[in-house]
This record gives C-alpha cells, sequence and structure tokens, in this order.
C-alpha cells in the first residue's frame, strides 16, 4: 500500500516538474475577451469586442502560419467578484493563455493582480483607471487603448482653456469613477480653474435628477461627467429635461463614445467635446476596417475600444510569433520590445510601465444639420501628440520604471 | 435657513424629485399588489411587462407615427393581451401548487423576453421624446420642474387612486376580492371567476406597461430598464404590505421621497436605503405597514 502510495507520489512530483521549454502551451493560442455582455457597459465593448478579436487573427493569418487560436467569451456583469472568478477558472482549468479587453475598472485592477500571480497575460482595452500603468502597473499587463489620465488631459484642458473655470463633478463610485475625477481635478486645478462640488452617485444610476439639481445648485460653469455608458447617457439627457444648458451650464462628457453619442442622437450629444483614441471615419484605412467589422456587427461602428482590442491582439499574435512561446511575462516583454503598427492606429510603441502610446484626438459632435448620414458624428478639434496624450513616465507611480 | 447643511430650498427640489420618483414605484406596485393579494401570483416578469410597455409606445412611434397620447392607452391594452395570453396558456396551470412555482415561470419569462429584447436592440437604449404638450417646465424658484415629470407624478396619482377605488369600493372589486378568499362559492353564485382572474392579470399588466410608457420619455428605451427597477419595486410591495393596495401607493410615494433624501445627504447609499427599511420593517412588522396578517 505505502509502496504504491510512493509511487504515485513519485509520478505525480515528476509530472509536475515537467521542464519549461519554449514552445506554445498545449499547441494553442488561447485568448479570453471578457466583458460586460448585456449591462451598462455592453454597447463599448460587448460582442463588438469578440468581433475585432476574430478580425484581428483573420489578418494576422493564423491559420497559414500553422498556429491555432481559440477564442473565448465570458460576461463579467461589470463585477469584480464574477471577473476574478472567471479569471481563474480560465487561468487553471481552461488553459487561457491572455486575458483581453475587460471594461469596468475595478474587475480591469482585480484581474491585473491575478494575472500578475499567475504569469500570464493582459491586454486592457476597455477600463480607463490609469492606476494599471501607475501604483498598480505590472509586468503581465499592457493598458492598450486609453485612460484616465489621457482623457482629463484632452478634455479637462480644452474645456478649462475655453472658459470653463468653476467644475461640479457627477461621479460614478467606483474605481473608475474616482480615478477620472482625481486625474481631471488634478488637470483643471493646474489649469487654473475650480472644483466647487462633487456627488458621488452609485454605479449603475438610471435616475439623476437629484444629482443634477444638486449640480444646478452649485452654480458650477461645467459639470463633469465622470462616468460613462448608460451613465453618461441617462445623465445628458434628464439634464436637458432640467434645463440644464438653458440656464446656462455645460456638460464635460469626460469618457463619450461613440455608441454613447448614437444613443443621445445628435440633436441632445451636439457640441460635446471629447476625447477618444479612434474613430472610424478618421482616414481611409480606418473606414475600410470600421466597414468590415459594422458587417459583422449589426452595422455599427466601432468604438475606440473595439478598435483597441483588435490592435491588441494582432501585435500580441505578432509577439508569440517572433518568441515562439505564449508565455505570459515574456510575451508583454517582447510586446514592449516591438514597435506597433496596424491600420487602426498606426505605428505607436508599448512603454516600460505598460502603457501604450498613440496620438489621442480632441473631437466635437457635429450638429444635425452638419452630418452627412448614420455614424457620422465628429469633427476633429486637434490632434494630441504622442508626447502630450499620456502621463509622462516621470510622474508615474509605477514600480516597474526606474528613476 | 439650512437643514442639516442643505438649504431648504435645495431641499424642496428634491422632496419634488423624490415624489416622481415615488409614482413610479407606487404605479409598478400597485400592479405588483394586485396580482398578488387577488391572484396569490409573485409576477417577476413585472419589470419586463413594464418595458414592453415602454418598446410598444416606441413601435407605435416608428412604425405607426402614433404619437404619446394614443401609446398611452394602446401599450397597456397589447401588453395586457400578452399578459392575458400568458396567463391563460401557463400560469392557470400553476394555482394549485406552491407560490413558488408561479415566481419561477414568471422570473424565466422576464429573462426570455429581456434577453430577446437586449439581443435585438442592444443595451445603449433607444431615445424616444416627450410629447411636445408636456416639454418645458416651470420655474418654481427653487427649481427648474419638467412638465413631464410634473405630469408623471399628477397621472399616477390618478391611476393609482382610480384603482383602489375601483378594488376597494366597487362591486366590481368586492367580486373579485370576494374571488380571491374562496373562489369555490364565487363561482357557485354564478360569477365566471377563472375569467375574472385572467382579466386581472391582464389588468395588472397593463398597468406596469402604462408606467413603461410613461418612463420612456424620462429613461432610455432600454432592454434593462425592469430588471433595475423590479427589485426596488418588490421591497416596496413587501413594505408596504403584500395585498394592500393603498399600503403600496403610500409607500411607494414615501419611499421615493425617502430615498430623494438619501441622494442629497448619503448619495452613495441611494441604492440600498430602501432595502435598509425593508429588512427593518421585516423585523419589527413582517406582514407589512399595512398589510393583514393572513
Amino acid at each position: 500500500m505505502t509502496v504504491t502510495r510512493v509511487l504515485v507520489l513519485a509520478v505525480a512530483l515528476l509530472a509536475a516538474a515537467a521542464p519549461v521549454h519554449a514552445q506554445i502551451s498545449d499547441g494553442v493560442i488561447k485568448l479570453g475577451i471578457m466583458n460586460d455582455q448585456s449591462g451598462t457597459y455592453a454597447d463599448i465593448s460587448g460582442p463588438g469586442s469578440t468581433v475585432a478579436a476574430r478580425l484581428a487573427v483573420e489578418d494576422f493569418g493564423a491559420a497559414k502560419k500553422g498556429m491555432k487560436v481559440e477564442i473565448v467569451v465570458a460576461d463579467h456583469q461589470n463585477k469584480p467578484d464574477i471577473g476574478s472568478s472567471i479569471a481563474r477558472q480560465w487561468f487553471d482549468a481552461e488553459k487561457v493563455d491572455a486575458i483581453v479587453d475587460v471594461p469596468t475598472s475595478s474587475v480591469a485592477l482585480a484581474i491585473n493582480q491575478i494575472t500578475r500571480d499567475k504569469g500570464k497575460a493582459f491586454l486592457v482595452s476597455g477600463a480607463a483607471a490609469s492606476d494599471l500603468t501607475g501604483k498598480a502597473c505590472s509586468p503581465n499587463t499592457i493598458h492598450w487603448t486609453y485612460d484616465t489620465w489621457a482623457l482629463a488631459n484632452g478634455t479637462g484642458s480644452a474645456v478649462v482653456k475655453t472658459g470653463g473655470d468653476t467644475w461640479f463633478f457627477l461621479t460614478a463610485d467606483y474605481a473608475f469613477g474616482h480615478a477620472l475625477e482625481r486625474d481631471t481635478e488634478a488637470v483643471v486645478v493646474k489649469s487654473g480653474g475650480k472644483v466647487v462640488g462633487k456627488v458621488r452617485h452609485p454605479f449603475p444610476t438610471a435616475d439623476f435628477s437629484s444629482f443634477l439639481l444638486q449640480a444646478q445648485a452649485s452654480k458650477a460653469k461645467i459639470i463633469g461627467l465622470a462616468n460613462a455608458g448608460a451613465d453618461t447617457i441617462n445623465a445628458i439627457k434628464q439634464g436637458a429635461d432640467f434645463g440644464i444648458v438653458r440656464g446656462g451650464q455645460q456638460f464635460a462628457g469626460l469618457l463619450v463614445f461613440i455608441s454613447d453619442v448614437h444613443a443621445l442622437s445628435l440633436e441632445r450629444a451636439q457640441g460635446l467635446v471629447l476625447t477618444e483614441a479612434f474613430y472610424w471615419d478618421l482616414n481611409e484605412r480606418t473606414r475600410a476596417w470600421s466597414k468590415r467589422f459594422a458587417a459583422q456587427h449589426h452595422g455599427a461602428m466601432p468604438t475606440m475600444v473595439q478598435a483597441g482590442v483588435y490592435s491588441a491582439v494582432l501585435h500580441y499574435l505578432k509577439a508569440v510569433e517572433a518568441l515562439k512561446s505564449d508565455d505570459g511575462t515574456k510575451v508583454i516583454a517582447k510586446m514592449k520590445d516591438m514597435p506597433t503598427d496596424d491600420p487602426l492606429f498606426g505605428k505607436g510603441t508599448v512603454r516600460a510601465d505598460g502603457r501604450k502610446l498613440h496620438p489621442m484626438y480632441l473631437f466635437e459632435v457635429k450638429k444635425p444639420a452638419e452630418s452627412k448620414g448614420a455614424w457620422d458624428y465628429y469633427t476633429v478639434r486637434a490632434t494630441i501628440p504622442v508626447e502630450q496624450a499620456f502621463r509622462p513616465l516621470d510622474q508615474s507611480d509605477c514600480p516597474l520604471v526606474k528613476k | 435657513m439650512t437643514v442639516f447643511g442643505i438649504p431648504a430650498q435645495a431641499l424642496f427640489g428634491q422632496l419634488l424629485i423624490g415624489l416622481i420618483n415615488g409614482a413610479f414605484y407606487a404605479m409598478l406596485s400597485l400592479g405588483l399588489s394586485v396580482i398578488f393579494g387577488l391572484l396569490n401570483i409573485i409576477n417577476f416578469a413585472h419589470g419586463a411587462q413594464y418595458m414592453m410597455g415602454a418598446f410598444v409606445a416606441y413601435f407605435a412611434l416608428q412604425w405607426a407615427g402614433l404619437g404619446y397620447w394614443p401609446s398611452l392607452l394602446i401599450a397597456p391594452v397589447v401588453v395586457g393581451l400578452f399578459g392575458v395570453l400568458l396567463e391563460r396558456t401557463m400560469l392557470k396551470r400553476l394555482y394549485h401548487l406552491d407560490h413558488l412555482y408561479g415566481l419561477l415561470l414568471t422570473f424565466g419569462v422576464a429573462l426570455v423576453v429581456q434577453g430577446l429584447f437586449r439581443n435585438e436592440f442592444g443595451s445603449s437604449g433607444l431615445p424616444y421624446a416627450a410629447p411636445p404638450q408636456l416639454t418645458g417646465g416651470y420655474n418654481l424658484g427653487f427649481m427648474f420642474l419638467p412638465t413631464y415629470r410634473a405630469w408623471v407624478v399628477v397621472f399616477s396619482l390618478v391611476v393609482c387612486l382610480g384603482t383602489w377605488y375601483v378594488i376597494e369600493r366597487t362591486k366590481l372589486g368586492a367580486y373579485l376580492r370576494a374571488a380571491t378568499e374562496n373562489p369555490t362559492l364565487v363561482q357557485a353564485f354564478g360569477i365566471d371567476v377563472p375569467r375574472m382572474i385572467t382579466l386581472t392579470y391582464g389588468f395588472g399588466v397593463a398597468l406596469a406597461a402604462l408606467a413603461g410608457v410613461l418612463a420612456a420619455p424620462i429613461y432610455q428605451v432600454n432592454p434593462l430598464m425592469g430588471a433595475d427597477l423590479i427589485i426596488v419595486v418588490f421591497a416596496v410591495v413587501v413594505i408596504g404590505g403584500l395585498g394592500s393596495i393603498m399600503g403600496s401607493i403610500v409607500t411607494g410615494f414615501g419611499l421615493g421621497v425617502v430615498e430623494g433624501f438619501t441622494k442629497v445627504f448619503y448619495p452613495e447609499a441611494s441604492n440600498t436605503v430602501i432595502f435598509v427599511i425593508m429588512a427593518l420593517v421585516l423585523l419589527v412588522r413582517p406582514s407589512g405597514l399595512f398589510g393583514r396578517t393572513a
């Protein structure tokens, strides 16, 4: 009896101690797309991110190169506990190599930690909190598309420069809202403005009437919406009912996606100034890709999050091909070594703290008369060059960055 | 003059907002109360039916060019018919069983309906404008009150009180209440009890759809609009007392006001304050504030 037990133990130990050699784990590159499939953020990322990922795998030509790529999808319902248990299940039991997308910063921060513990890869497109390349930075995570610092810097300083110097914040009460409020407040104060009040609303909230009343009572010139998705849409829509704009105040949508403008309609959204990393109508290449995307996504144009998923997956696959391994930490390091190039974001780089760099754009929503058709919503107000778009490395509190 | 650091004027504004939210809670909990109180069915599909009412109003505008006022009649009728169909084909088979089966069935129906709509229409919602007669608002000094929201409060009050009157003070209502207490005896008197039950379920569902049409211009017409609201409405019904019509009306408006005040003093808790109250009420008075002990 004891001998058998010892033998079994020995075999088990031997199997567990199998040498780690540079090769694709079980011959399959498995990508996990995790986002909000049906709730507040479903139109920003949702099923569209899966479409984008599949387009990336197709364009990379995985089949021709003899690489097997599998995509699995899960809904984290914007809850960190659900996201965490899916991530653990994926990494431990289903041999997923990289998790992609993950909007909702609280979930992203949780998965950031799990991915680091397990040495896998995490490509964040959806979440915004700049802490992902700040104090929570990790050698296993790349923050791809945008972050709260870039939004604050783009929209915040542009609004203050045009005279909006008193602010009232309407903040979603969770990690993302707090981060966006913090980063924007810093920009406003630095540009010479003042924050006269703030209120934190539960996430998600359907009825903003009470909070809008408080914003009106503050008499701030600008009501900063430190929220996203359905929350932003509801706040702007109800703000129109309560005569916010008529009363002389203006909304600053700190995180607005093209899907939000589509849901609001140009009548309500016109004049909104916003910062994004991508717009389907920027140039020939973005137009061509976006039409392919829309054909598989019931006619809806891609948001910057979905474009970011495409770009991140493409670069990831290139790195895996070059490295001939899908070991998370090594692939992320390789992705930082290789410059990026894709039809959506052009040429770019990934920095040591995990921040992907590309220009950001300041857009203004067109008036209904200026729009020539469906999804023709933005005019480019300014291009924020790469050097100014994201938080400079010397201001970062990321432990990975050697000072 | 300030109350706990908030100027009194701002507080009146919040009180008014609370009443508006309370109007929705009252209308929805009224429908639920009618269905539960008279039919002993826990109608978890109520939120989905509220959402369907808003969508019928949207479709009526898109496909038939029918505006808000006709939709106030069309949506309850259409969704009410759907409710009648649901009752006739599925719910009536469960009456002799435990409450839980009705709950499970209606919960399942809610998930299916919401899933279908979300699949088709996404989750960001569709725009629906208030009718031109109700746009604009009144500057009351302490706040700007949109005309449409004032209309919501007034209309809900009228509908709620009208329903209460019919059920508690008319002969038809008396038959309904009797039929719930003792269906066999009432049937023996020649009253078609199954048909009354079907029509009552349809009426409760129509009330939900009516609330949906009222909500469409305020919130986005959105497949998830019911799911978020239904949990709160259930809490309201439980606090008011399952089966008490006046209880759900009073509690609906009252809790709307309480929630409104919470949003001023401690907004982070505004999502949960109603459940805290529900827990307290259940500890002290398990049958609810106005409920009759069964």
